[in-house]
């Protein structure tokens, strides 16, 4: 589980983040949502530690990871796995190479071990067998599964995704859903989605926090949004006619 | 580079300097970083040297007209020109143009391309695993390609001499044999390390740092090209007070 408590942050005066608090459990797919410049990847960056917030607590099973120290860090980050918005692929290795760069760094095992893993995570995110493709030779949604399959190959124990959609058709956008939600149900990760797709929202939104400007505006499941009279989430989630048209129905 | 900036740089170097997480990873990032400066620029270096040499007999035989100056001179003042400044500084220029830009771009866009961050959310020292082997190979490797631009830039004189006429060939080996003080290899080699480590850090500082897109990562290697070539020069005169 990750808690945070009362983040605070601010950019050169601008206070982007004010106050944040939440718990994210493991084995659910958990959601920060948000229209742009809410803050929600500020605060995926501070809780994975990409930014220092001004003040508060990121709590990784009861551990604070905001005063640790480089080496102490080091340690918890071990245990997480990221999916970036534009998969950040190592572009001078090949899939293979980009999925067993942290095993490299980090484990002791056998080429053939590791090599298993690739093969294994590649058969995961259903790429089996384009191990040596290099990034440039793949689609966008090939990209973020080989994304999944680095995030996932060191067996973490808390997933991050920033924007797993973005860019992608909606077809491969349920895709990545459906694989993120697999995940973490399977391995009982603690899966923190940063996203404004409301397919996702909807499809896979166990927990999901709401975010407007910079502050925590609501906090429930997918099943609740739709019930919602919070002016600042309807207007968000259900902007587009055919949400409009769906929240009708519920 | 103002005083904020250089203050990061001592930062990220105390950073690159951290423990490898696994040294056999790094060796072979050093080994493949050595390929890339080191051979990767001969070609270019022998080019050059040996140009400046040949100019460098033809220039100092134009200038040393008098019936008083043996021709043997020439060979001499192209041997401790070669060897003091122009195989170290003019090597560095050119090395900090193609590897320096080389290496703020490749960083750049591994920063706006969130590669670096992936690289620190494993768990890995990004500045010590992307800076460190790029820095090696350039404390390595500059110097034996300076090394090679001497020699090629004394044979350059060697050629340009005997195709011109401007010296006979044994009146230029007379003058690079006459004198030789080997103490000026040292301060040439002790530039080329400085200028190595140059050329790799700072460009590795200016795209590390990179903030925005395509733009700002053309910007930086600008940069990174404009800085280094603005240090080595400072940096030369300062080894050269230092050591002569």
């Amino acid at each position: 589980m990750i808690e945070i408590k009362d983040i605070y942050k601010s950019f050169s005066g601008n206070e982007v983040l004010k106050g944040i608090s939440g718990k994210f459990e493991e084995g659910v797919t958990n959601l920060i949502i948000g229209g742009s410049g809410s803050g929600k990847t500020t605060l995926l960056k501070c809780m994975v530690g990409l930014h220092q917030p001004d003040s508060g607590s990121v709590l990784y099973d009861g551990r604070d990871f905001t005063p640790m120290t480089y080496e102490q860090r080091i340690e918890v980050r071990k245990e997480i796995g990221m999916l970036f918005q534009g998969s950040a692929l190592f572009d001078s290795m090949t899939v293979e190479e980009n999925i067993m760069f942290p095993l490299n760094m980090f484990t002791d095992q056998s080429r053939k071990e590791k090599l298993e893993r690739v093969d294994f995570c590649l058969e995961r995110v259903n790429l089996a067998g384009k191990n040596k493709l290099f990034p440039a030779e793949l689609s966008g949604g090939m990209k973020k599964r080989v994304g999944i399959a680095r995030a996932i190959s060191m067996n973490p124990k808390y997933l991050f995704c920033d924007e797993p959609n973005s860019g992608l058709d909606p077809k491969t956008s349920i895709v990545i859903d459906e694989l993120i939600k697999e995940i973490t149900e399977e391995y009982k990760t603690t899966t923190i989605v940063v996203t404004h797709d409301m397919n996702s929202v909807m499809g896979i939104g166990d927990y999901i926090l709401f975010l407007h400007e910079g502050k925590k505006f609501w906090e429930g499941s997918n099943k609740e949004i739709a019930h919602t009279d919070i002016q600042e989430l309807n207007d968000f989630v259900f902007a587009s006619r055919f949400m409009k048209a769906a929240k009708d129905k519920f | 580079m103002n005083f904020t900036n250089f203050g990061r740089y001592i930062l990220l170097l105390k950073s690159v300097f951290r423990r490898p997480e696994k040294l056999k990873i790094y060796l072979k990032e050093i080994a493949k970083q050595m390929d890339y400066v080191g051979v990767g620029s001969l070609g270019l270096i022998a080019i050059i040297s040996t140009f400046i040499g040949a100019v460098m007999t033809l220039q100092i035989a134009f200038q040393l007209v008098s019936d008083f100056i043996p021709k043997t001179i020439i060979g001499s003042v192209n041997r401790d020109s070669s060897i003091l400044e122009l195989s170290p500084t003019i090597s560095a220029i050119v090395l900090a143009g193609k590897i320096g830009s080389a290496i703020s771009s490749e960083i750049g866009s591994m920063r706006v391309t969130e590669q670096i961050d992936a690289l620190e959310i494993m768990g890995i020292n990004a500045p010590g695993y992307l800076i460190l082997p790029k820095i090696i190979s350039g404390i390595t490797m500059v110097p034996m390609l300076v090394i090679i631009s001497m020699f090629l830039s004394i044979t350059g004189g060697y050629i340009g001499g005997s195709v011109s006429g401007a010296v006979t060939p044994a009146e230029y080996i007379q003058g690079i044999t006459t004198d030789f003080n080997p103490y000026t290899i040292t301060v040439a080699l002790v530039k080329a390390f400085v200028f190595g480590f140059i050329i790799t850090s700072v460009p590795a500082y200016e795209g590390f740092y990179v903030r925005g897109g395509a733009l700002e990562v053309s910007q930086a290697s600008t940069r990174a090209v404009v800085i280094s070539c603005i240090s080595i020069l400072a940096c030369d005169y300062i080894v050269t007070q230092l050591l002569l």
